[in-house]
């Protein structure tokens, strides 16, 4: 589904990722944990094509296109999805009517109900994009266009940032099914790349693989709760430790 | 401030030369339906009126000079011409020149010595209607000066919902139009007037309009405003004289080309307990200008308004004056106002586009969302096609 071969990016001129090396085969969901400023975020902006985020060597191929030079709205309508930490308010943009738009493009669908799945009201719908909105909202906000959008390839940065428990139990219980962790592996189409600081949502949606981002490289890989239960007990510090040499990938 | 004035608009308002748009030739003869008029239904509609007079109550349409058709379909609602109902009323002499004074400036002045006409709307005591009548201020010929003054008066307990268009014939390519506008707003009464000018960019427009509103009465002001013009200056007024009167003023604008607009509006609260709303979106871009004012008054206890003011900057060779207003007097009163000028967000365009949409979409559905005002206090009907009316300009020039 996605490939990263060796990719290096500059933002500002800065050399932020080095040399990075990612596989993420059809229905996979791979978690992505790193410490703040470890390039988490850019990796993500960068696979989505954001501008500023300058690709300098390497190349990225989603469904084996090399998508390296595509914008983001190509990249999006080549099937991927992705769900922000800190999306914009956009004073007059409606939800409602962003999620109608998008259900139209893939031919029609009832806003309302997927609205309704999410706990959210008909009157939320007809608030403006994301102003206003509490830190649960604007994650279910982001789920409920993402199920609208029903891309084959999710993103996610920080999903369980800022939510209660219970927005977190219902987030994981859709997230779940939108991924088709429900079916058996070899049925599943979907495939996500969860970035997380604090590895929560964990609790809620089992990732086939982690990571661990290092300087700007992947610096471990594994099982997910192996990776999940070190980081748990001796810190991002014991992973580096561990792994932290440089040039050298380790599996746990 | 009229220096500011002067250097944005290049033309000061004072320095339109009248004289040079012309009086005569802008006689034609009355029409029996809307429909004869085949020949502008585009102007006509990109104003608001529907030829079928389908929802409507009534219909108003003066070309040039002449009323060319005035018809209420509703009894209890009349519309005349200004000099019919000058003819018919005595008693609207006190109606006329009450609240814009003749001699306000040079415009008033011209429309006062060489008026041509103008509607006179009027709902009877306790008539509410709910359903809009339309009104059509029409330009078709050449280098023609309008002079009109309206008079729309809601009588006690009555309501009345007005959708008006301004617009001239694509093949003129200069005029004058001057609008006189008094509103009054009686006892418990209600007038939402929306407005759109349909102007193109060798007009030039001077309106010059007041209501009046007693107690209890609701004036609700929406305009819309999406084509180019020469230049445009205005300020309506509405006093809220009457205790717990109501006025509320909501514009959109869009300027574009070499547009010059000097637009705000007043609310002077002189009634006990009443409330004024005043909120407006301009869009400059390339090479139009926009003052945007707002002024509320507070000269009486127990009086609280609002001013919101937003502005976005589409072009770097455009320009948008904000300029609020508040202006108390007396202790107990409260006035706010909140202004704000940026350009779209780059991010706000990114985040579309992570959605899919392309760059253009997705500024296109900033711009869409930001004039895109919540159009409070509409009936339904009126609502739907004030909404029309804006979808239907905002397309055309986007």
């Amino acid at each position: 589904m996605l490939e990263i071969q060796n990719l290096s990016v500059e933002v500002g001129g800065k050399r932020i990722l080095n040399d990075l090396n990612l596989h993420i085969g059809e229905g996979e969901v791979h978690v992505l944990f790193g410490a703040n400023g470890s390039g988490k975020t850019t990796l993500f902006l960068t696979i989505l094509g954001f501008p500023g985020y300058n690709v300098v060597e390497g190349k990225i191929y989603f469904k084996g296109v090399d998508i390296t030079e595509f914008n983001t709205t190509d990249r999006v309508k080549l099937g991927m999805g992705v769900s922000f930490q800190h999306p914009p308010e956009i004073r007059g943009v409606k939800l409602g009517d962003v999620v109608e738009q998008l259900l139209e493009r893939r031919g029609g669908g009832d806003a309302k109900a997927l609205a309704r799945k999410l706990n959210l009201s008909e009157e939320f719908l007809s608030r403006d994009l994301n102003l206003g909105f509490s830190g649960g909202e604007v994650k279910r906000s982001e789920i409920l266009q993402l199920l609208a959008q029903n891309p084959d390839f999710f993103m996610f940065d920080e999903p369980d940032s800022g939510v209660d428990v219970e927005n977190v139990e219902l987030l994981g219980k859709i997230t779940n099914e939108m991924l088709e962790r429900d079916r058996r592996p070899s049925e599943r189409q979907k495939s996500a790349l969860i970035i997380s600081h604090i590895g929560y949502i964990l609790n809620y949606i089992k990732a086939d693989r982690a990571h661990v981002l290092l300087d700007g490289r992947i610096a471990c890989s594994g099982i997910t709760e192996e990776i999940y239960n070190h980081i748990l007990n001796e810190g991002f510090e014991g992973c580096v430790a561990k792994c932290g040499k440089e040039g050298v990938r380790c599996e746990f | 401030m009229q220096n500011a004035e002067k250097k944005v608009l290049g033309v000061s308002s004072e320095e339109v030369k009248i004289e040079s748009y012309r009086l005569k030739g802008g006689e034609h003869g009355p029409i029996s339906s809307l429909k004869e008029l085949d020949e502008y239904e585009g102007e006509l509609l990109a104003a608001g009126i529907d030829p079928e007079e389908k929802g409507r109550s009534g219909s108003f349409l003066q070309q040039d000079h002449s009323v060319v058709f005035a018809k209420s379909l509703i009894p209890g609602l009349e519309i005349l011409s200004t000099e019919e109902a000058i003819k018919k009323h005595s008693w609207l002499d006190e109606y006329l020149w009450n609240i814009v004074p003749a001699d306000k400036d040079i415009y008033t002045k011209e429309v006062a010595e060489r008026p041509t006409q103008g509607y006179f709307l009027r709902a009877e005591k306790g008539t509410k209607i709910t359903l809009p009548l339309q009104s059509c201020l029409f330009i078709s010929k050449d280098k023609i000066r309008q002079n009109v003054h309206n008079i729309v008066i809601a009588e006690e307990n009555s309501e009345l919902n007005i959708i008006t268009g301004c617009t001239v014939a694509h093949t003129v390519s200069e005029a004058l139009h001057l609008g006189i506008s008094e509103f009054y707003v009686k006892k418990n009464a209600k007038i939402t007037f929306t407005m759109v000018h349909n102007w193109s960019g060798g007009v030039d427009v001077r309106p010059r309009s007041a209501t009046l509103i007693e107690d209890n009465g609701v004036f609700i002001s929406n305009y819309i405003f999406m084509t180019p013009v020469k230049s445009l200056q205005m300020y309506p007024t509405a006093i809220c004289a009457g205790e717990n009167s109501r006025a509320s003023f909501q514009s959109i604008i869009y300027a574009h080309g070499n547009t010059n607009i000097d637009s705000g509006s007043r609310i002077v609260l002189q009634g006990k307990g009443s409330r004024g709303e005043i909120i407006s979106r301009a869009i400059a871009t390339d090479d139009a200008r926009i003052i945007a004012k707002g002024d509320l008054v507070g000269e009486a206890e127990n009086v609280r308004g609002h001013l919101e003011c937003r502005g976005l900057m589409l072009s770097d060779s455009s320009m948008i004056e904000s300029i609020p207003e508040l202006k108390a007097r007396r202790k107990n009163i409260d006035l706010s106002h909140e202004a704000a000028v940026g350009k779209i967000a780059e991010e706000e365009i990114r985040y579309l586009m992570a959605r899919g949409f392309t760059e253009d979409e997705a500024v296109g559905m900033i711009i869409r969302g930001f004039l895109s005002i919540d159009i409070k206090g509409l009936p339904e009907g009126l609502a739907r096609e004030t909404k029309k009316m804006f979808d239907m300009t905002l397309e055309k020039v986007m």
